[in-house]
């Protein structure tokens, strides 16, 4: 079976320097792939590139079967990616947005409903516009309109930050039902202790580049001392 | 194509009529032009109501400049670009939506001021068929050539004082031929009008194929 990411020193550009190194990774379908590393590793570049937004110039670099080097927009309508940014607008209530990224993606208008639901957003926030919201329930806006498009690759970049306990319990349950169901998850992440328990292996990333994409299950716990991870 | 023109229409109509930026701030702010040209140009000696389509089509410009300016800024915050190319819309699409929903704001803002200046100059109006025809064809050519500007300046950290640099000269044309039409049809030489209309359509035309092409590498770009 085909890895669903397959990058072979893949060297990907930010603005026109050099982001990622030559990075040399495998991920199949179904597995949660931890990715750590200390701020300025290439994370976060590594997720944006696997979506399909930054060129990738040199080496191969495939993704649910599309060439990225050759064509990196017909990979997108399958990604989800959760970032730093919310992708949520402001004026817009949260069923709203989560509806109109849904239709977006061609999912049916169930899906969106269903991810507003498993998120906690059914109640009185989903009629509520996002700039009424906590970061917190922002979060959650943004992960419900990332369910609603229903990713085959999940690209989660810290993905706990800002939302509270059940959030993120309900969060680690979504991303292990994806998993089971056959999509494939990578998460950049500093919580360790979480993230570790949720992937079912790490790969470790410094200055650009993959310094261990061994297959060897991630452990219970690391401690960030040993990983070097600020 | 047509179906994702009309959702991101729809969205951005959605944002505009919650927001009320076009109503409550842009609508005012071209009145208030009106408003400072008759201060400008005394209304008794008649040279206010011989330069009423000029005025008219610089107020409509000016406006247009908030319109396509807002429209990008809805997609400037908190990512919603990257969502945007991430959402596997057709770039096609969400070209010619932006342009319905700028257009559909700009019609309106053009009924407001078009009641201004028949309140305001006393101007009278003309052959309507002749009027409509120029307010459809100069409003499909803004829309389509500023939201093509629009994607260009909106990747850039001067796109505020960019835009209409880069965009009033390109719309001059269509200030030009609107003008020289509704002269004609407020003249009731309606013959002369009809070839201004001809030339706004074919700007329009001209600016709608290049940004079914290009929005497409510029939203990349951006």
């Amino acid at each position: 079976m085909e890895p669903v990411v397959h990058l072979r020193s893949a060297v990907s550009l930010l603005g026109r320097f050099p982001a990622l190194a030559g990075v040399d990774l495998d991920v199949d379908r179904g597995e949660i792939v931890l990715l750590q590393g200390p701020n300025g590793a290439g994370k976060t570049t590594l997720l944006r590139t696997l979506a399909g937004l930054l060129p990738v110039v040199s080496g191969t670099a495939v993704v649910l079967g599309h060439d990225l080097v050759r064509d990196r927009r017909s990979v997108r309508r399958q990604v989800g990616l959760l970032s730093h940014s919310t992708m949520l607008y402001d004026e817009l209530t949260v069923a709203d947005n989560v509806r109109f990224w849904a239709r977006a993606a061609r999912s049916a208008p169930a899906d969106a409903e269903a991810a507003l639901v498993a998120l906690g957003l059914d109640g009185r926030l989903r009629d509520v516009a996002v700039d009424r919201l906590s970061t917190g329930q922002r979060r959650r806006a943004s992960i419900a309109t990332m369910v609603a498009r229903r990713p085959e690759l999940w690209l989660l970049d810290e993905p706990h930050a800002g939302l509270d306990v059940e959030a993120r319990d309900i969060l680690d349950g979504l991303v292990r039902q994806a998993a089971a169901s056959g999509a494939t998850v990578i998460v950049a992440s500093h919580e360790l202790e979480r993230a570790h328990a949720l992937a079912g292996r790490s790969v470790a990333m410094v200055g650009g580049v993959v310094a261990d994409g061994s297959r060897s299950p991630a452990p219970a716990t690391v401690a960030p001392e040993a990983t070097g991870v600020a | 194509m047509l179906r994702d023109a009309l959702l991101i229409a729809g969205k951005d109509l959605r944002i505009e009529a919650r927001s009320r930026v076009a109503l409550n701030q842009v609508a005012p702010f071209a009145l208030l032009v009106l408003i400072l040209f008759a201060f400008a140009l005394d209304p008794d000696s008649g040279v206010l109501d011989r330069a009423t389509p000029g005025l008219y089509w610089i107020a409509v410009l000016f406006s247009a400049l908030l319109a396509i300016q807002r429209a990008f800024a809805i997609e400037a915050s908190d990512g919603n670009r990257d969502a945007l190319r991430l959402s596997g819309l057709d770039p096609a699409g969400i070209y010619l939506g932006k342009v319905a929903a700028v257009a559909a704001q700009l019609t309106v803002l053009e009924v407001l001021l078009g009641l201004g200046v028949v309140l305001l100059y006393g101007s009278h109006s003309g052959n309507w068929p002749l009027l409509i025809a120029t307010c459809l064809a100069a409003t499909a050519g803004i829309a389509a050539a500023g939201t093509l500007y629009g994607v260009l300046a909106a990747g850039l950290r001067v796109r505020e004082t960019l835009l209409p640099l880069l965009l009033l000269p390109v719309l001059a044309p269509v200030l030009i031929g609107s003008t020289r039409a509704f002269e004609a049809a407020r003249s009731n030489t309606t013959a002369e009008g009809w070839p201004w209309v001809a030339l706004l359509a074919v700007f329009a035309l001209t600016y709608i194929i290049f940004g079914v092409f290009g929005f497409g590498p510029l939203l990349e770009e951006s």
